[in-house]
């Protein structure tokens, strides 16, 4: 199944398909390791329910919905 | 002397490798145009000794951040001899994605894989012969922490290729077009072909801005996404090279940074621990009361003062040295770490002034010379100094955070709250930080990536108060409650710094909807693991901060502390303004009586110096304020103090009690009396101030152009040109909210007309922003009508 990884809970997995968006925040995520093919851990939400952490690429990560919102993920 | 660049990404121990390397010999600077620093040494424990540059952490060579567009101008432009890429081991994966961007550059690279000692703590193995093959390119294991391997990888660096073609991993179906693009900037005739042709497939801004880029870069692409594919043939490259040549030992169970991360971010504990911390960390800095030790309000206060006679509570003590040590620690009360060593600091620097103002007596310098050394000189130094110890016990604990990786946590925590504003939570620190100096704050918005985010930041650091502007605050509510019989100190103070935040806040919407707007900045950013802080680093972290202030204030402050001594002392026609107090004393002995027991100069006639002249000059822009035309003759005083306020933000207490012997009509002992509290008073019951005008004085200062030494930092930090209208802004933002204050005070009902003029000017933002309302089409419709 295909979702957004904004839309994951704490504790799930799966590989991304693509990443959607544009220019300055598209490369960002490309640079720290969110590409196609490569598996995401959502780790859980801040105390204030956004932003989020994953782990990609043997390493904490934290981004904001509105920026997840742009990663598709096949899930497990 | 052949130079060495050394390129790897944040948090991957580049600056304690730079530091083995170099030791002593570094330096810092900036890069020309931009607020990053740049460092160099020399590395000269080899045969030959070499140049060190250290990069900025970067992740990639991306146009987007000023840090990747420097280091990566910095190797096509200034060529060094060679690049040494630090690789942290234990995060192989995405550190060589950089590194895989490098070896397209024609220029040797040299890899330096750091971090081997806690691979081998781990049990994981490395192949790094097998790395060595895969790359093309010297592989040493070091650790530099440790400074293990440190000598073999500098004598690979110093028998290094002269020179090294680029090369690239990718391949496949990007080989064919690649080298379409290479071929385009070799007939150009640039130089690294092969990575301006990558580059320009991955659609770079800089290199589109070529001529004839884009016809290219679209007949290759043909539609294709290459940039994302590239990025991930990058990282496919990687794991099918080198997930071989590292073999790492599964784990299952939560790691020790896992199970702390889980209480510092978690859902109940995150926001109260982190308030915790911040209140630990003001409280070790400043409290005259380590712990609540002495009781949580005055009247719970049991410990005796040490020189105070028994009866009023104290232990009846002689003052010598030594017990003067003591009442550094403990006093009515244990201080705070803080404020100890700013005591200790207080004791020299004492005998220092004594000494200097004794020697000149003994040489019989004129009394001008006199307080000219002892005044502004040594006084200026001192005023600094006396700073020093608070602001670098602040620095020890803002580094502790840093160092431990706890600082991107606090900005994870809090980024929710700041977007609502328009900025990122790593905002916050460098807000917090202006709690104590506005100076290390200012600097501290390097972190922020956005500049219009920066520039906003930068610009309402001033608004969260000061450590100097809080003896301000204090005095000037003792002098209220003296004088009118009302208010509570306390109250006061803690008012005034929540005024301050909500000027912050309304500033920060205000310019992010109108002059600075722009997207919320991204947060897509890196959380380190959790690490011990090395103590080394620590020094290194704490002195880089701290260097900052000590130039600023060696230069900008001591300056400003002279000229406004200057200014101070001396009439228009360069008599000298200040008097013998025993000289009056025997003169006059029936209005001078209370000199009776001074020595030493005091400045009578201030109204008679050049500042006072300033000050009834500027007067009357005060009246909308409340301390202007209406307190007559002696409303110029609290203009004077306001410039005064200017060179240091204390200077405004220190004005009022040297200003209150001229309101008052004869010298008091303010010190005597009760000290700044009582000049306070005096400055108050003297002038016939109204409390909404005292109260408007005291934002006024808050929230105007801060201290000269925090301007010169916001100069020097702020993009080119954004500086005068930060000034602007200053003075504006000071002028209005005081004049509100003032008049919304003194007669309520102006509060309407105060938020029907709000009402109006958020509509008219609002209706710009949507496009209903263009200032410019107005303006010229008009202009067309009129012809």
């Amino acid at each position: 199944m295909i979702k957004m990884l904004s839309d994951f809970t704490a504790g799930e997995r799966g590989k991304i398909t693509k990443v959607n968006g544009e220019g300055k925040i598209r490369r960002r995520l490309l640079d720290m390791g969110v590409t196609p093919l490569a598996q995401v851990l959502m780790r859980k939400k801040a105390p204030l329910g956004d932003p989020i952490e994953i782990t990609v690429r043997g390493y904490e990560l934290t981004l904001r919905k509105a920026e997840a919102a742009c990663v598709e993920v096949e899930t497990e | 002397m052949r130079t060495f660049a050394l390129v790897g990404n944040p948090n991957c121990g580049k600056t304690t490798l730079f530091n083995a390397l170099t030791g002593s010999t570094a330096h810092v600077g900036n890069w020309p145009g931009v607020t990053v620093d740049k460092r160099e040494g020399v590395y000269k424990e080899g045969e030959e000794k070499l140049m060190i540059i250290d990069l900025p952490g970067i992740y990639s060579l991306s146009p987007y951040t000023p840090e990747e567009v420097i280091s990566r101008n910095f190797i096509l432009k200034e060529k060094p001899d060679g690049i040494i890429n630090i690789v942290d081991a234990t995060n192989l994966e995405r550190n060589l994605y950089l590194t895989t961007q490098l070896l397209e550059i024609d220029v040797p690279v040299i890899i330096a894989l750091n971090m081997m000692d806690e691979i081998d703590k781990s049990g994981d193995k490395i192949d790094i012969k097998a790395l060595e093959k895969a790359i093309g390119v010297p592989v040493v294991a070091i650790s530099a922490l440790k400074k293990s391997g440190i000598k073999e990888l500098m004598h690979r660096v110093a028998f290094a290729e002269k020179e090294r073609c680029g090369k690239t991993v990718l391949d496949g179906v990007l080989e064919g077009k690649i080298e379409r693009a290479r071929q385009f900037y070799e007939r150009e005739g640039a130089e690294s072909p092969l990575f301006h042709a990558v580059k320009m497939l991955e659609s770079d801004e800089i290199e589109l801005a070529h001529n004839g880029a884009k016809e290219v870069l679209a007949e290759i692409a043909a539609g294709d996404d290459l940039e994302a594919i590239i990025a991930d043939e990058r990282y496919k490259y990687i794991s099918a090279n080198f997930s071989s040549a590292k073999t790492s030992v599964r784990r299952d169970v939560l790691t020790k940074s896992d199970r702390i991360d889980k209480v510092l971010t978690g859902r109940v504990w995150a926001l109260p621990l982190f308030a915790v911390i911040l209140f630990l960390i003001f409280h070790l800095t400043f409290s005259e009361n380590l712990l609540y030790l002495n009781g949580f309000t005055e009247s719970q206060g049991w410990m005796p003062t040490l020189f105070d006679p028994v009866e009023e509570g104290g232990l009846g003590w002689q003052e010598n040295f030594g017990t003067k040590l003591l009442a550094c620690i403990y006093d009515g009360a244990v201080f705070s770490p803080g404020v100890i060593f700013t005591n200790l600091l207080n004791l020299i620097l004492g005998y220092v002034s004594d000494g200097v103002s004794a020697f000149i007596s003994v040489c019989h310098g004129a009394s001008w010379v006199e307080s000219l050394v002892v005044d502004a000189v040594l006084g200026g130094i001192f005023s600094v100094l006396g700073f020093l110890p608070q602001i670098l016990t602040l620095f020890l604990a803002f580094s502790i955070l840093e160092d431990t990786g706890y600082m991107a946590r606090v900005a994870f925590v809090l980024d929710r709250i700041f977007r609502r504003f328009g900025l990122s939570g790593r905002a916050f620190m460098p807000m917090i930080m202006g709690f104590g100096c506005s100076l290390p704050a200012i600097i501290n918005t390097r972190t922020l990536a956005d500049e219009k985010e920066r520039t906003a930041t930068v610009r309402v650091i001033p608004f969260f108060s000061c450590g100097a502007k809080l003896p301000v605050l204090t005095a000037m509510a003792g002098g209220i409650l003296a004088v009118f019989g009302a208010g509570n100190v306390d109250a006061i103070t803690f008012g005034m710094y929540i005024a301050g935040i909500a000027v912050a806040i309304c500033s920060v919407l205000l310019m992010r909807n109108t002059t600075l707007k722009g997207e919320t900045p991204p947060f897509i950013m890196e959380l380190p693991a959790y690490r011990l802080p090395g103590l080394k680093n620590l020094m290194l972290h704490l002195w880089d901060k701290t260097k900052h202030f000590v130039k600023k204030a060696f230069t900008v402050i001591f300056a400003s502390t002279v000229i406004i001594w200057l200014l101070q002392s001396f009439s228009w026609n360069w008599e000298f303004l200040l008097q013998d107090a025993q000289e009056l004393f025997a003169e006059d002995p029936e209005k001078w009586v209370s000199l009776k027991d001074i020595e030493g100069l005091i400045n009578v006639r201030a109204g008679e110096s050049i500042l006072g002249g300033l000050g009834m000059l500027i007067q009357p822009l005060f009246t909308p304020l409340g301390f202007g035309a209406q307190l007559g003759n002696f409303g110029w005083v609290f203009a004077v103090a306001a410039i005064t306020g200017l060179a240091a933000k204390e200077n405004v207490i220190a004005t009022f009690g040297a200003l209150a012997a001229v309101v008052a009509g004869q010298y008091i002992d303010w010190e005597a009396a009760g000290g700044e509290v009582a000049s306070a008073a005096a400055m108050i019951g003297g002038t016939g101030i109204t409390v909404p005008a005292i109260i408007a004085f005291i934002i006024f200062n808050m929230t105007t152009i801060p201290c000269f030494a925090a301007c010169a930092t916001a100069k020097a930090e702020l993009p080119n040109g954004k500086f005068k209208w930060t000034l602007l802004f200053w003075v504006v933002t000071s002028y209005l909210v005081s004049a509100m204050v003032y008049t919304v005070g003194s007669w309520w009902w102006t509060v309407f007309i105060w938020l029907a003029v709000t009402a109006v000017a958020i509509t008219l933002i609002v209706l710009r922003n949507i496009g209903r309302f263009d200032i410019v089409k107005i303006f010229k419709k008009k202009n067309k009508g009129a012809e």
